[in-house]
């Protein structure tokens, strides 16, 4: 006992000067409070229960749904007009609603449970809390959407070979080393990050879990049915190209990008658009409200 | 000493039988009160009425009557479909050859050959506009006999016809189709046809040799006037090749087709008040051929009959109104994160526990919420279902696209079905925040499961048998509920999911969703039971 506060007092001059010491320190404090803001959120978000579990599904379902589809395909010899670079990324349409349910934890979860009074006394610039939570959020989608895609691509390319999807046909096995299946492949990735990203600016808008998640599957599931049946085709081809999933999938096209209503990487950057709106809007927001 | 015990415990069993009225209306006041919950379902149904709004809002159709009239847009321009004795829209335009028939009679005819020709691309202009044309039959080119209530399209008939790919078939009032004689006609192996009539009742009968004849089927036409047209037909629909088979779905072209046939051994019997044979077409001429391709020659002994267009119901002429409740997606996913958080906020907040105490029968407690959630949304979804088929398909009709009418039974399946698939939507909302008790997972959970199938089915992902099996077997099952028009075997056309053709019938589709509700209804009782709350 009579050891621990002059251990306590050693720490004390680097502390608390940094307080009550003017502009100078606290500049200096903020640029070291986004490391400290990338590592207590890294925290907070490694140690949620979920997070392990999310990301897993992110892997398994993207992988399984992908798989499933393209054994459901065969190719017959007479030829057959199928993405098979699209077709083995179709579970992305289901990982996408895992990683949306991650970009909405990582904030909704702090709201659920007060956390976030905590999170904003320790660091009240709110809007480095929120580039904080989206630069963790964006390197752990990252990590997961890259072993999701690759995964889906393997298992494409081992599935599809067996039916029908041959050389001889017209499709050489798939491969990164092809331009348009890199592009698809990375573009996924990126989607999923996107995706994500969007969910956590939604999140920060609308705070509550529920009604997060059902904005942003609404957001995304929605547009795609729409387009098919809607009679004017001017409402059809701007839905298509202005919604966030459809826009934000014609990354994954590797044949036929003449059909598509918007090409690849203008797709992914109406996504983006949405991306970056709902984050500038939730960190204004988060800003502005009461936490 | 015992009956002092008892009797305590007495009013206790007896307020737990009659409480359940009690329980509902503490999960009605809980739902009621949260200002949030009650909003969301509102904008579900405001923003189902929208998306219904913009699916019918088509772009104004413009049209001219002929090159130099004004030309006008909006309602003037609705297609003139003939209405079937049934009152669902009908394609009928034929080539007739006919005499009046009075009373009881019958009509006999021998085919000896039915040939075709299809446009793969353009009508040639000029003299001779089947310049283009290949040879060929579609699988339903059809000639044969009629009996039919005037020569007005759309009146009632019978038939007995040859087709191009189906056998000898008998088809009466447009929408029934029942087979003869397989196998297709040609001069070695004819087929001889008849129809008889006596009173409302027409019988087919189809032969090889005119000597054995076999009955066909049997048409009752009810109110078929005495006087009707008797004689020989030929029509032929168009032609659709696949382009490109994409997934789900994929683009054909095509074009108008004609089919010919010969005739001979034609004897009709009865009274013919008017008689000689007269020829004309029915409904005009479709696919922008010129009337002068169809007619008829005397050929030898007999007749040869040409014509283009068909007698069958018209599939994929205009909007069902299915199509416009697509907005119900919208109003699910509404639905469900009200339903999801009508259980988990209790989690959340720590009411549940609470909940539990004063109503210790937790399966009782599911129950009322469950009744609760799916009441709420099933009037709700009943009031935007209902404004949107009412508005959506005036409007449609306001910019000149055509509505295909329905019963207003099947107007009311489709509008009473739409809302109880949202109120069992959120029953499986409720049973799965049940289990999973958290409002995100739970939420995605009861969206992904419904929304995502009915994607993966409509959208061009998974070919054509996986999508309807996605269709078949997942909660999205359900949709089939909204299919206004049947699907017709002796129609060819684009039934897909997104045209509003479901692979299971309307009510089975509904009965999967149920299964899949009952299920999780299950599994959420069993841990609710098992489970700390």
């Amino acid at each position: 006992m009579s050891q621990a506060p002059p251990a306590r007092r050693a720490h004390l001059p680097d502390d608390l000067p940094a307080r009550p010491a003017g502009r100078r320190n606290v500049r200096h404090g903020g640029r070291a409070s986004l490391r400290e803001a990338l590592h207590a959120e890294w925290t907070k978000l490694r140690t949620l229960p979920g997070t392990p579990w999310l990301l897993a599904a992110v892997i398994a379902l993207t992988m399984a749904v992908s798989a499933a589809a393209a054994a459901a395909v065969s190719c017959p010899s007479g030829g057959c007009s199928v993405d098979p670079g699209k077709l083995s990324l179709t579970g992305i349409d289901l990982g996408q609603a895992v990683a949306a349910i991650l970009g909405v934890l990582a904030i909704s979860s702090e709201y659920s449970t007060g956390m976030i009074r905590t999170t904003i006394t320790a660091m009240p610039r709110r809007t480095t809390v929120l580039a904080a939570k989206a630069a963790i959020v964006t390197g752990l989608v990252l990590a997961a959407g890259t072993v999701a895609v690759a995964g889906s691509l393997l298992a494409g390319r081992l599935i599809l070979s067996g039916h029908g999807f041959t050389p001889a046909h017209g499709y050489p096995p798939l491969s990164l080393g092809d331009g348009p299946v890199l592009r698809a492949a990375a573009g996924s990735v990126l989607y999923l990050t996107l995706i994500a990203l969007l969910s956590l600016g939604i999140a920060t808008i609308i705070r509550d879990a529920g009604p997060a998640i059902g904005t942003v599957l609404g957001l995304l599931y929605l547009a795609p049915i729409i387009a098919v049946v809607v009679n004017s085709p001017h409402w059809h081809r701007s839905i298509e190209r202005y919604a966030p999933m459809t826009a934000g999938l014609a990354i994954q096209a590797t044949t036929g990008l003449r059909g598509q209503p918007i090409s690849p990487w203008a797709g992914l950057g109406v996504l983006a658009a949405w991306a970056a709106a709902a984050l500038l809007a939730g960190g204004l927001l988060l800003r502005l409200r009461d936490a | 000493m015992t009956t002092p015990v008892i009797t305590p415990y007495r009013p206790g069993q007896q307020a737990a039988r009659d409480g359940f009225a009690q329980l509902l209306r503490a999960e009605w006041t809980k739902f009621r009160t949260v200002r949030g919950w009650v909003i969301a379902m509102v904008v579900g149904a405001l923003v189902m009425v929208v998306f219904g709004l913009l699916v019918a809002n088509g772009g104004s159709t413009t049209c001219q009557a002929s090159p130099t009239s004004p030309v006008q847009s909006g309602a003037a321009c609705l297609p003139r479909i003939p209405l079937g004795p049934g009152g669902e829209a009908v394609t009928d335009s034929f080539y007739f050859l006919h005499q009046p028939l009075d009373g009881s009679g019958s009509i006999t005819v021998r085919v000896s050959s039915l040939t075709g020709q299809y446009s793969t691309g353009g009508i040639a202009a000029g003299p001779d506009p089947e310049a283009n044309f290949a040879s060929g039959l579609q699988p339903w080119s059809k000639a044969g006999i009629i009996v039919k209530a005037s020569a007005k399209p759309g009146s009632a008939y019978a038939a007995m016809m040859v087709t191009g790919g189906h056998g000898v078939r008998m088809q009466y009032d447009y929408t029934h189709d029942t087979a003869g004689l397989p196998g297709a006609v040609s001069a070695a192996s004819p087929r001889w046809l008849r129809l008889t009539r006596s009173g409302d009742t027409l019988t087919g009968y189809d032969s090889a040799d005119g000597i054995h004849w076999t009955r066909a089927g049997t048409a009752h036409l009810a109110g078929l006037p005495a006087a009707v047209q008797a004689g020989l037909f030929a029509a032929s629909p168009d032609h659709q090749a696949v382009v490109s088979q994409s997934l789900g779905g994929g683009t054909s072209t095509g074009g108008p087709s004609l089919a010919t046939a010969v005739f001979d051994h034609a004897s009709l019997s009865g009274t013919r008040p008017g008689g000689g044979w007269r020829g004309g077409t029915v409904g005009g001429s479709p696919g922008g051929l010129p009337a002068s391709v169809s007619g008829f020659r005397h050929a030898s002994a007999g007749f040869t009959v040409t014509g283009t267009g068909d007698i069958s119901p018209a599939v994929g002429a205009g909007d069902g109104i299915g199509q416009y409740l697509v907005g119900a997606f919208a109003g699910l996913i509404a639905v469900v994160v009200v339903s999801v958080m009508f259980i988990t906020a209790e989690y959340r907040r720590g009411l549940i526990r609470i909940t539990l105490a004063a109503s210790p029968r937790r399966g009782r407690v599911l129950a009322a919420k469950a009744i609760v959630a799916g009441a709420v949304t099933f009037v709700a979804g009943l009031a935007a279902a209902a404004a949107v088929v009412l508005l959506a398909s005036r409007l449609a009709r306001a910019k000149g696209n055509y509505v295909l009418p329905v019963t207003s039974l099947t107007e009311l399946r489709v509008i009473a079905g739409t809302a109880a698939v949202l109120a069992v939507a959120a029953v499986l909302a409720v049973a799965i925040g049940t289990m999973l008790r958290r409002g995100a997972a739970a939420v995605t959970a009861g969206i992904v499961v419904i929304i995502l199938p009915y994607i993966l089915g409509t959208a061009d992902v998974l070919p054509v048998g996986a999508a309807n099996w996605l269709l078949r077997l997942s909660p999205a099952a359900a949709f089939a509920i909204q299919q206004s028009t049947p699907q017709y075997p002796q129609v060819i056309a684009g039934y897909t999911p997104a045209a509003g053709y479901f692979p299971l019938a309307p009510w089975a589709g509904f009965a999967v969703l149920g299964g899949w509700a009952a299920l999780a209804l299950g599994l959420a009782l069993y841990l609710l039971r098992r489970r700390d709350a």
